[in-house]
């Protein structure tokens, strides 16, 4: 019989009896006896030159044990935060890396740039003595964006990269794409932002650094979605200590969206501090502090335009983006705008020539990184509003374009022009599967209803494709990635068959605790309590690379796979001992190992205590013991796709958009846990309505301040600004090169959404003759956009 | 500045002494060790931090411990029942897997419960303009408000409605 709890099966979460009742453990929650508490003092101009910095009056300040300065760090030799991914120009040189120290050492660069740390008995006290510091700065001129940024007159961000541009980088086959152009009957055109954001995981970052003199051991617990890549990046790069003596812990994490990927400033220097200071150092921001030097997301602006024959057949594509990176690399920074991007711009068609130019520039900004979607939310955003505006411009119904358009199933695997091959999918499937749901068909009927009422309803689409897991690990490589991209897991089993799991994975709100266990679960025929699944512990996992670019299932899962079936392998020879036959008539299944033809089995359990308890064992040719561990690298990206569909209603008095109806049809290949799975969903289409139509952080472009720094400034989405969801998925494209056939789900809702969301906000206003209009499509951009063109019509 | 404030926290009677300036987040969090309450901003948006003063939910980061002085508070991990059954609205967010990290998970509870008492048969409009100032970025709000709906049969004595499979 079917494990209830195993694959497939909407278990409910094992990890809510923590959280539903207070007894989580976040790092904020954790206190060590003894410990201090940093606060960081951060730079309020966006550009300057630090003169002097007078500690003294801080210094004796109530509960103050110590003040530090960048020039403390440099005297220590501590380096700056290293960048994972070298990406090299058109031209082969590598990009432009300044240094970023954890503390800035003669200038600042973006508000919010740390420029002096205090260490005190409370926080109050911490916070109080950090007034009376006195930083001597001289203002230097504020590049707040990409445009002021690539004005060939600019203050440069760094003195030794000039233009401020990082790098200039392209994809794709430029001849190609302009014989194509040279040939297109019809050319649509887009200019377009993608509006910068800020993450907003609900728990702020945090951090603890402990050293024990005992014994040389340095421990950092923080808010990381991958603990092991922060001791390899801040043991071997930053601080220096040999990765045996520093232990990384990601206790309970509260959300990341990519925003805790990656190795910040203050994670070296309460490591680093706690050593200077002999007790523990802790520190939390205030949300202040995150909106202000969380790496932010997004903020590109780009030119595309897309060639077609008579047909509205798909030609050519050719795309300029530039983007920002902000004031310093962020550890994956370099990444999201070239590999995550430009590599996903063949979408769901057949685009045969593609060519991307990226220009990649600093700004006096917080650093820009992956957040939910990473550079494939730009990606379909660019596509699906191009391909919008194709079909208006062609005449033709937006889902009869793209079908004309989509890879057909039969062409799969399919090698993209840049440079992707997609294992599975079944595009029209999507769309026909949502069609229905939504009725399509009564659309026109539906407007004709909003218009007699005054107002404008719309309906958009999306058909997204994305990559997921990114790997493998030797052609990332070959790309400039500076790490690996495999997972870790263990599976060890104890004497009375209970098992522990031990994942490099890594688990900030998306259920590995179930999801995994349910795996383990299924594949021995196990209650799923006897399962615990452990991660965020560098001292209890291997080394695991984490969470990130929805890989835990696609990569952590198939990882753990190889880990049972390495078990199994070992628990087969023991059956057969254990029962005197010989290994080839071992059957296995639901756990039970049987001698093909009799009646004789033994379960896991008994192999287990077997194995610990070796009596009747064959120990010339086994190891005594049930605990295995595996590495799993990905032969490809797994590529999750879907068909988004939004209907929204626009009051032109008002320009309030109002979304009536949003339908999401996804291919996440097979699914563990529904729930679960439709939960990512949910959240994921939320970060996407959210930067369509409420989020936006905005810098002065004068003076680099930035002005959407608190909840009252910078607009998320709350429960009355969405509607409820209707979503669906089918399984019938499972990944091809992965044990479990599975894709990952964590970031499709955020890729497809924003787009869905604009296409319908677009379609509304097609009468004004709008062909575009940016994000976020706040009421007052809606009103003026309307208000504007309204003369236009009244003429008609 | 100092003072002694007296509080009947999750059905405990607690003195303490308090610098005047401590918010009730920080009582609770610092000084009583009850960290189920969360901090998610500082502006008195996000929810996170809501408790029960007196049965209604307050941000507990509006509030000075001295303004408590003398009430009665329920957190978190004062809900469920002492032998450990969770309150029906903590089993609906299971059931209707309403939470994913957790972290605005205790404040969301803790407005679902008031929103319940003040209106036991909400609406989906109506729960969803209830929960307006709590702040979720993970779960999109559509399980929120499913769990809402189940946990508010629940409180008014009906079966916990089962997550559709």
């Amino acid at each position: 019989m079917a494990n209830p709890n195993g694959i497939g099966a909407p278990v409910r979460r094992r990890e809510d009896a923590r959280f539903l009742t207070g007894r989580g453990s976040y790092t904020d929650d954790i206190n060590r006896p003894n410990q201090t508490f940093a606060y960081m003092l951060r730079s309020p101009h966006a550009h300057a030159d630090i003169i002097s910095i007078d500690t003294a009056d801080a210094l004796v300040s109530p509960g103050v044990r110590h003040v530090f300065t960048g020039a403390d760090m440099a005297a220590d030799g501590v380096n700056s935060l290293p960048c994972g991914w070298l990406i090299h120009n058109k031209d082969g040189t590598p990009m432009k890396e300044p240094p970023h120290y954890p503390i800035a050492r003669d200038r600042a660069r973006y508000v919010g740039d740390i420029v002096a740390v205090v260490v005190a008995e409370s926080r109050e006290q911490a916070k109080d003595a950090a007034e009376l510091i006195v930083v001597d700065y001289a203002e230097r001129p504020a590049v707040a964006s990409i445009r002021a940024a690539l004005d060939g007159t600019a203050e440069l961000v760094h003195d030794d990269v000039p233009g401020n541009v990082c790098y200039d980088w392209h994809l794709g086959d430029k001849a190609a794409t302009d014989a194509a152009f040279a040939r297109a009957a019809h050319v649509a055109t887009i200019d377009l932002v993608n509006n910068r954001l800020v993450p907003n995981a609900m728990e702020p970052r945090a951090a603890i650094g402990e050293y024990d003199p005992a014994n040389g051991e340095h421990t950092l617990t923080t808010t990381s979605q991958n603990p092991h890549v922060i001791r390899l990046l801040m043991g071997a790069f930053v601080l220096g200590i040999p990765e045996h003596k520093l232990r990384v812990v990601a206790p309970d994490v509260g959300g990341g969206f990519g925003s805790k990927i990656f190795h910040y400033g203050e994670e070296a220097i309460v490591t680093w501090a706690a050593k200077k200071v002999g007790r523990p150092v802790k520190w939390t921001a205030e949300r202040g502090e995150s909106f202000l030097s969380d790496a932010h997301g997004r903020d590109h602006i780009s030119h595309a335009e897309l060639a077609m024959d008579a047909d509205g057949n798909f030609l050519g594509l050719r795309v300029k983006t530039d983007a920002n990176m902000g004031a310093y690399l962020s550890t994956f920074s370099t990444s999201i705008p070239t590999y995550l991007y430009a590599t996903l711009l063949a979408g769901q068609y057949k685009t045969p020539a593609i060519y991307a130019e990226v220009t990649a520039v600093f700004t006096n900004t917080a650093p820009v990184d992956a957040y939910r979607g990473a550079g494939r939310p730009e990606a379909c955003f660019l596509i699906e509003r191009l391909v919008d505006i194709a079909a208006q411009k062609l005449g033709m119904d937006p889902t009869a374009l793209r079908r004309r358009n989509f890879i057909p199933k039969e062409a799969m695997p399919y090698l993209t022009p840049v440079a992707l091959q997609y294992d599975t999918g079944d595009f029209a499937k999507n769309l026909d599967m949502a069609l229905p749901m939504v009725d399509y068909a009564g659309f026109a009927a539906r407007r004709a209803e909003s218009a007699a009422r005054g107002k404008l309803r719309g309906i958009g689409f999306a058909t997204y494709i994305e990559a997921c897991g990114i790997a493998p690990s030797n052609i990332a490589g070959a790309l400039g990635a500076r790490a690996g991209l495999y997972e870790s897991a263990e599976v060890r089993f104890h004497p009375t068959g209970s098992v522990s799991v031990f994942t490099g994975s890594h688990s900030h709100g998306q259920g590995h605790e179930t999801t995994f266990a349910q795996l383990v679960a299924d594949r021995f025929g196990i209650p799923i309590e006897n399962v615990d699944i452990i991660h965020g512990d560098t001292a209890k996992i291997p080394f695991g690379m984490g969470t990130y670019g929805s890989r835990s299932l696609a990569v952590g899962g198939s990882a753990l796979v190889k880990a049972m079936d390495k078990v199994e392998r070992k628990a087969r020879k023991i059956a057969a001992h254990l029962m005197e036959a010989a290994e080839t008539d071992i059957e296995v299944k639901d756990g039970r190992f049987t001698v093909a033809g009799t009646d004789k089995g033994v379960t896991i359990g008994d192999i287990a205590l077997a194995a610990y308890v070796p009596h009747n064992f064959p120990l010339d040719e086994l190891e005594p013991g049930l605990d295995e561990q595996a590495f799993y690298d990905p032969k490809n990206f797994t590529y999750p796709n879907g068909c988004h569909i939004c209907e929204v209603e626009i009051d032109p008095d008002t320009g309030v958009t109002k979304i009536l109806n949003f339908t999401a049809v996804d291919d996440f290949g097979r699914v563990i846990n529904p729930l679960i799975v439709e939960g990512q969903v949910h959240g994921g289409i939320v970060q996407g309505i959210g930067q369509a139509l409420y989020e936006n952080c905005v810098y002065d472009e004068e003076t680099g301040q930035l002005l959407t720094g608190s909840y009252m400034d910078y607009c998320m989405p709350r429960a009355d600004d969405v509607p409820s969801f209707t979503v669906a998925y089918h399984e019938d494209a499972p990944c091809t090169h992965n044990p479990l056939g599975v894709k990952g789900c964590g970031e499709a809702g955020t890729i497809g959404a924003a787009a869905a969301v604009i296409n319908a906000v677009v379609n509304a206003l097609s009468d004004y003759g709008i062909t575009h209009i940016d994000m976020p499509a706040t009421p007052e951009k809606v009103w003026r956009v309307i208000h504007a063109h309204k003369p236009a019509m009244a003429a008609e | 500045m100092a003072s002694t404030v007296t509080l009947t926290v999750n059905g405990t009677t607690v003195t303490r002494e308090v610098e005047e300036r401590t918010l009730l987040v920080h009582f609770l969090r610092d000084i009583l060790h009850l960290t189920g309450t969360h901090i998610g901003c500082d502006t008195s948006q996000c929810g996170a931090c809501t408790v029960h003063v007196d049965g209604r939910s307050v941000k507990s980061c509006t509030m000075l411990a001295v303004q408590a002085d003398g009430s009665t508070v329920t957190t978190i991990e004062g809900l469920a029942a002492p032998d450990g059954t969770l309150h029906p609205m903590q089993a609906a967010f299971r059931e209707h897997h309403g939470l994913q990290c957790g972290f605005c998970t205790p404040g969301m509870v803790m407005s679902a419960v008031d929103l319940v008492r003040a209106n036991p048969t909400p609406s989906e409009t109506e729960i969803r303009e209830g929960l307006e100032g709590n702040i979720c970025r993970c779960t999109g709000y559509h399980n929120i408000v499913k769990a809402v709906m189940a946990g508010a049969e629940a409180m008014n004595g009906g079966t916990l409605k089962a997550a559709a499979e």
